[in-house]
C-alpha cells in the first residue's frame, strides 16, 4: 500500500483519504456526513439503497462503493441530490407498511431517522400496501417483513460475522424477500440471539423479543440530535 | 422422500463434480428432470453441493424457468412481448384458455401442462410466438393453437407436434426447429463471405499484443449495446493481474426487439467461435463461456456440436489451432429467464452459480470478474467482428460506417413493416432510410435500442442509426399511427418491473411507480402535475439506479414524454371539484358501507 493522500472535494470543501478508501469513508472522517441507510461499518459495502448517491465529476455514484480519486469534485448536499434521495427514502416507505407511530423500533430506527432529516413528513408517493409475513416462531426473535427495507445486513453479517447463513434473499424485482435457512420458520435455523445479523438490522424487521419500548421517549438514539450528527464535527451546519 | 428421487437428485450433483459454481447446471436439471425444485430437492442440492438451503431457494426463487411448485411436463410460454400484442397475441391466448381450460400460471387438472407468459423471446420478426418446453413456435394463430393443443392431448410429446423447418441451419438434424433466420440483408462484415478460420490463424501469427492493437485500430465498438471500445477492455483485462483469465460470450439477447445473435448463432457459430478464441489469445485467458438464454435452450444441442467438431479438427483444446502452449476451450452455461443476466456483472453472477444479482463497481469484471478472475465480456457479434478484423484487417474493417462507429452493424426490425427481421447496414443510416427499406409505412414512432433506448417521432427520422446519435444494440421496433402509445410505454414498464433483479431501491419500487403512473393516465384519472410527478420519478430512477437496467428503464416514460407529450395530454383531465381524478368518493365508501351495511347519504348513486 502506498502512503500517498488523495485530495478531492466535497461540496467545494477540501477532503484527504487514503487511497483505496470510499467516498462515503473519506467524508466520515472528515466530518462530512453523506446520508446512507444499507451501509455500516465492517461489513463489505452493499451498495442496495442507493440514498449516500453522489455526484463525481458529474456522474451519480454510490458513495459506499466509489473509492475517492485525486482531483474529483463530489456533490452532496445540493437541492438537486437531497431531492433524489428524499425520493429513494419515499419509495422505501411506500414500499413497506411502515407505522411509526406503534413500531417498537421508533426513536432508533435509521429510515425513521433519515427520513426526519430529509424533511419527509409523509411520503409523497402512493402506499403499496402489499402483503407481507410476520415469523415470530422464534423464542427470542422475530422477523417482521412488513419494515424490512431489503438492504442485506442481516445476509451478510450473518455469513461474514457469525460464520453462518440464516438469512438470505428470495425472489426478483418486487417480489424479493428476506427468508432464513429453513423450510419455513426463524426458529428451525440456527439463529442465536447473540448473532451479529440479530442486532444490526437499521429498521424493525429483525427485533429482540421483550425489549420493546425498552428505552423511554427522550432518550432514544435519534431523540436528541438528528441521524448523522455523530459524524459531523460542526452540528451547526444541520438545518 | 423416496430413495429413487435422493439418488437421481445426487447423481445430478454429482454430474457437475458437485461444484457450487455449477449450481445454475443443477437447478436446471432438476426442474427438467422433475417440473420443479421442491424443497425436498433444495434440502437435498443444499447437502450434496456444500450449500445452505437458503442460497439454493435464493437461485430457484430468481429465475423465471425454475419453481418450488410443480409444472407440467410441457410448459407453454406464450409471449407477451409489445410485438406480439400488436401481431394479435392476446386471441391466440384465449385459443390457448379455451383449449386448455386453464388460465395464464396455471396447470391442467392432470398435471400435464402449464400455460405462462413470457417477456420477449427473440421472435419479434415471427410473432406471435410462443416456447413449448425448449421449442420455439411462431407465427401464431387461433387455428394453429388448436392443432397444438390437439397433439399435446393425444401424446403430451412436443417435440411430436409437425411442424416445418425453417431455412438455413433451422432445419439442421441437432435443431429441427420451425425458426426462420429472416435475414434480409447480408452486410460484407458479418455475413459476407470469408474464408473459414483465416481471422484466427491470423491472431495467432500475432502476438497478444498486436491483435488488441488490431482490434483498436479498427475502432470497434462493443455491440451488445453500451458500445465501449472492444480493443481498451481486452487490454485492461490483459493488464490485469491474475494467471487465470476468461473470455465470456454474452448471448443472453434478452433486449426486447432484438434478434439478431440467434441468427449468428444460427448461421454463424463458427465465426462466433473463432472470435471467442482470438480473444482468448488476446487477453490470456484457457476458457471461455457462452453464456446462452434459455429462450435459445433448442440451439443448445447444435452449438454443443459445433464446438465438439471445432475440438475434434484441434481449433479447441490443447494447442488449441496448432498453436504452442495455447490450451483454449469453451463451455456453454444456461441461463433460466432472467433479463437482467444480459447485464455483464449479472451474468457473471449467474455463470458462478448465484443469483443473477449485478455486482458492485468497482472493481470491474477486466480487474475481477468471474470467481474474482480478469473477465471480459462480450457480445456475440463482436466476437464475430474481431474475426472478421483479424481476417482482414483494421483499414478493411473500418471502410464502411460513420467516423465514431465504424464497419456495419446487424438490425433487428420489427413491428410495423412489411418486411421484419435482420439487416446488415453500415452505422450512419438514417431512420427514414431505414424505414423505406423494411417497407414501413404510416410512422408514428420508432423505437430505438428497445425500450431502454429512445422512442421517436417523426421529428428525429433525419437522425443516424450510431454510437453518437441514435445508438442500439439492434433493436428497432417500428409503430404505425394506430397504436397507442401510452399503451406501449405501459406494457414496456410492465417488462422493466417483472425483470428488476430488486437488488436496489430506485430500480425495485421506482418502476413499479413508473408503471402505476402510466396506468392511472392510461384509465384516464390523469391531471398535469401526473406528468412532473412522472418526469421526476424517472429521473431519479435513472439516476440513482445501481445497474443499466434502472439506469435506462425509465426511458420508454421520459422519452414519450418528450416526444409525444400532445399524447398525454389529450387524455389528462381537469379536477373541477377540487378532488384528485384518481379518487373515487364511492368506491373509497363502499368498503365501510359494506361493514356497516348503511349507504352513504351524500353520496348515493
Ligand atoms: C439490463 C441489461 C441487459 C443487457 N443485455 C445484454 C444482452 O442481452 N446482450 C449483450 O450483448 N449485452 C447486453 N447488455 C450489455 C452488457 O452489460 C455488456 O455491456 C455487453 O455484453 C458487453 O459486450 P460488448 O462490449 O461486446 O457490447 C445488457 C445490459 C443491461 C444493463
Ligand atoms: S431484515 Fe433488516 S437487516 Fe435484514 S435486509 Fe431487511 S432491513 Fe436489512
Ligand atoms: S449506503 Fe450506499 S447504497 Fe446504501
Amino acid at each position: 500500500m502506498s502512503e500517498k493522500t488523495i485530495t478531492f472535494t466535497i461540496d467545494g470543501v477540501e477532503v484527504k483519504g487514503a487511497p483505496g478508501q470510499t467516498i462515503l469513508d473519506a467524508a466520515d472522517a472528515a466530518g462530512i456526513y453523506i446520508p446512507r441507510l444499507c451501509h455500516f461499518k465492517g461489513l463489505n459495502p452493499h451498495g442496495s439503497c442507493r440514498v449516500c448517491t453522489v455526484i463525481v465529476n458529474g456522474r451519480p455514484q454510490a458513495a459506499c462503493t466509489q473509492p475517492i480519486a485525486e482531483g474529483t469534485t463530489v456533490e452532496n448536499d445540493t437541492e438537486d441530490i437531497k431531492k433524489h434521495r428524499s425520493n429513494i427514502v419515499d419509495m422505501m416507505f411506500v414500499e413497506g407498511n411502515h407505522f411509526c407511530m406503534f413500531c417498537e423500533k421508533s426513536g432508533n430506527c435509521e429510515l425513521q431517522a433519515l427520513a426526519y432529516r430529509l424533511g419527509i413528513c409523509a411520503p409523497k408517493y402512493p402506499f403499496q400496501f402489499p402483503d407481507c409475513t410476520l415469523d415470530a416462531s422464534h423464542p427470542d426473535i422475530f422477523i417482521d417483513r412488513n419494515r424490512c427495507i431489503l438492504c442485506g445486513r442481516c445476509v451478510q453479517a450473518s455469513k461474514d460475522l457469525d460464520g453462518k447463513c440464516v438469512f438470505e434473499f428470495v425472489g426478483r424485482g418486487a417480489e424479493k424477500k428476506i427468508a432464513v435457512n429453513a423450510e419455513a420458520k426463524l426458529s428451525d435455523t440456527n439463529v442465536d440471539v447473540t448473532d451479529r445479523a440479530v442486532n444490526i438490522c437499521p429498521v424493525g424487521a429483525i427485533l429482540k423479543k421483550r425489549e420493546g419500548f425498552k428505552i423511554p421517549i427522550g432518550e432514544r438514539m435519534y431523540d436528541a440530535q438528528p441521524i448523522g450528527s455523530d459524524i459531523e464535527s460542526d452540528t451547526k451546519s444541520i438545518k | 422422500m423416496s430413495v429413487e428421487f435422493k439418488q437421481t437428485i445426487k447423481e445430478i450433483c454429482e454430474a457437475c463434480g458437485n461444484d457450487r459454481s455449477l449450481m445454475m447446471d443443477v437447478v436446471i436439471a432438476t426442474q427438467k428432470r422433475f417440473g420443479c425444485v421442491s424443497n425436498e430437492a433444495m434440502d437435498l442440492i443444499a447437502e450434496n453441493m456444500n450449500a445452505h438451503r437458503v442460497e439454493v431457494e435464493g437461485v430457484v426463487s430468481f429465475y423465471s424457468f425454475l419453481s418450488p411448485d410443480p409444472k407440467g411436463q410441457v410448459v407453454i410460454r406464450l409471449c407477451n412481448d409489445v410485438v406480439d400484442q400488436m401481431q394479435g397475441v392476446q386471441a391466440v391466448a384465449e385459443a390457448f384458455k379455451k383449449e386448455l381450460g386453464i388460465d395464464f400460471g396455471q396447470t391442467t387438472p392432470d398435471g400435464k401442462i402449464t400455460l405462462e407468459w413470457t417477456p420477449c423471446i427473440g421472435m419479434c420478426d415471427q410473432a406471435p410466438a410462443a416456447l413449448i418446453n425448449d421449442m420455439v413456435f411462431t407465427y401464431l394463430s387461433t387455428d394453429k393453437v388448436r392443432e397444438i393443443t390437439d397433439e399435446l392431448k393425444k401424446h403430451g410429446d412436443p417435440e411430436q407436434i409437425p411442424i416445418r423447418y425453417g431455412d438455413g441451419n433451422n432445419a439442421h438434424d441437432l435443431v429441427k426447429s420451425m425458426v426462420n433466420n429472416g435475414l434480409r440483408k447480408k452486410g460484407a462484415v458479418i455475413f459476407g463471405q470469408h474464408e473459414a478460420e483465416k481471422g484466427v490463424k491470423n491472431a495467432l501469427s500475432m502476438s497478444a499484443v498486436e491483435v488488441i492493437r488490431e482490434v483498436k485500430n479498427a475502432r470497434l465498438r462493443g455491440r451488445g449495446g453500451a458500445g465501449f471500445p472492444t480493443g481498451m477492455k481486452w487490454e485492461f483485462t490483459r493488464a490485469a493481474d491474475g494467471d487465470k483469465k476468461y473470455i465470456l460470450c454474452n448471448a443472453d439477447e434478452g433486449e426486447p426487439g432484438t434478434f439478431k445473435d440467434r441468427v449468428i448463432l444460427t448461421e454463424r457459430a463458427d465465426l462466433l467461435f473463432e472470435g471467442m478464441t482470438i480473444g482468448g489469445y488476446a487477453v490470456g485467458s484457457d476458457e471461455g463461456i457462452l453464456y446462452l438464454r434459455a429462450e435459445y435452450a433448442y440451439l443448445r444441442a447444435f452449438l454443443e456440436n459445433v464446438l465438439k467438431e471445432r475440438r475434434d479438427r484441434g481449433l479447441l483444446g490443447k494447442n488449441a489451432c496448432g498453436k504452442d502452449g495455447f490450451d483454449f476451450d469453451i463451455r456453454i452455461q444456461m441461463g433460466a429467464g432472467a433479463y437482467i443476466c444480459g447485464e455483464e456483472t449479472a451474468l457473471i453472477s449467474s455463470c458462478e452459480g448465484l443469483r443473477g444479482d449485478p455486482k458492485n463497481r468497482p472493481p470491474f469484471p477486466a480487474q475481477k470478474g468471474y470467481k474474482e478472475c480478469p473477465t471480459s465480456v462480450n457480445n456475440v457479434e463482436t466476437f464475430c467482428a474481431v474475426a472478421r478484423i483479424l481476417d482482414k484487417g483494421a483499414a478493411w474493417f473500418s471502410e464502411v460506417g460513420s467516423q465514431g462507429s465504424p464497419s456495419t452493424k446487424l438490425l433487428s426490425v420489427s413491428g410495423d413493416c412489411t418486411n421484419p427481421g435482420v439487416y446488415e447496414f453500415p452505422f450512419g443510416m438514417r431512420v427514414d432510410d431505414l424505414l423505406k427499406k423494411v417497407g414501413a409505412q404510416d410512422v408514428q414512432a420508432v423505437l430505438i435500442g428497445g425500450p431502454s433506448g429512445q422512442l421517436i417521432g417523426s421529428a428525429d427520422f433525419e437522425r443516424t442509426i450510431c454510437y453518437d446519435d441514435l445508438a442500439t444494440g439492434g433493436s428497432v421496433i417500428v409503430f404505425n399511427s394506430k397504436r397507442n402509445i401510452l399503451e406501449i410505454v405501459g406494457q414496456y414498464m410492465d417488462f422493466f418491473v417483472e425483470e428488476s433483479c430488486g437488488y436496489c431501491t430506485p430500480c425495485r419500487v421506482g418502476n413499479v411507480l413508473l408503471r402505476n403512473g402510466i396506468e392511472k393516465i392510461i384509465h384516464g384519472q390523469g391531471e398535469k402535475a401526473d406528468l412532473d410527478y412522472l418526469q421526476e420519478l424517472g429521473e431519479t430512477v435513472k439516476l440513482a439506479s445501481r445497474c443499466g437496467l434502472g439506469q435506462t428503464s425509465p426511458n420508454p416514460v421520459l422519452t414519450s414524454l418528450k416526444n409525444f407529450r400532445a399524447v398525454y395530454e389529450a387524455v389528462l383531465i381537469e379536477p373541477t371539484d377540487g378532488q384528485q381524478p384518481s379518487f373515487d368518493i364511492k368506491a373509497a365508501l363502499s368498503v365501510s358501507e359494506d361493514l356497516t351495511g348503511r349507504k352513504s347519504e351524500i353520496y348515493k348513486d
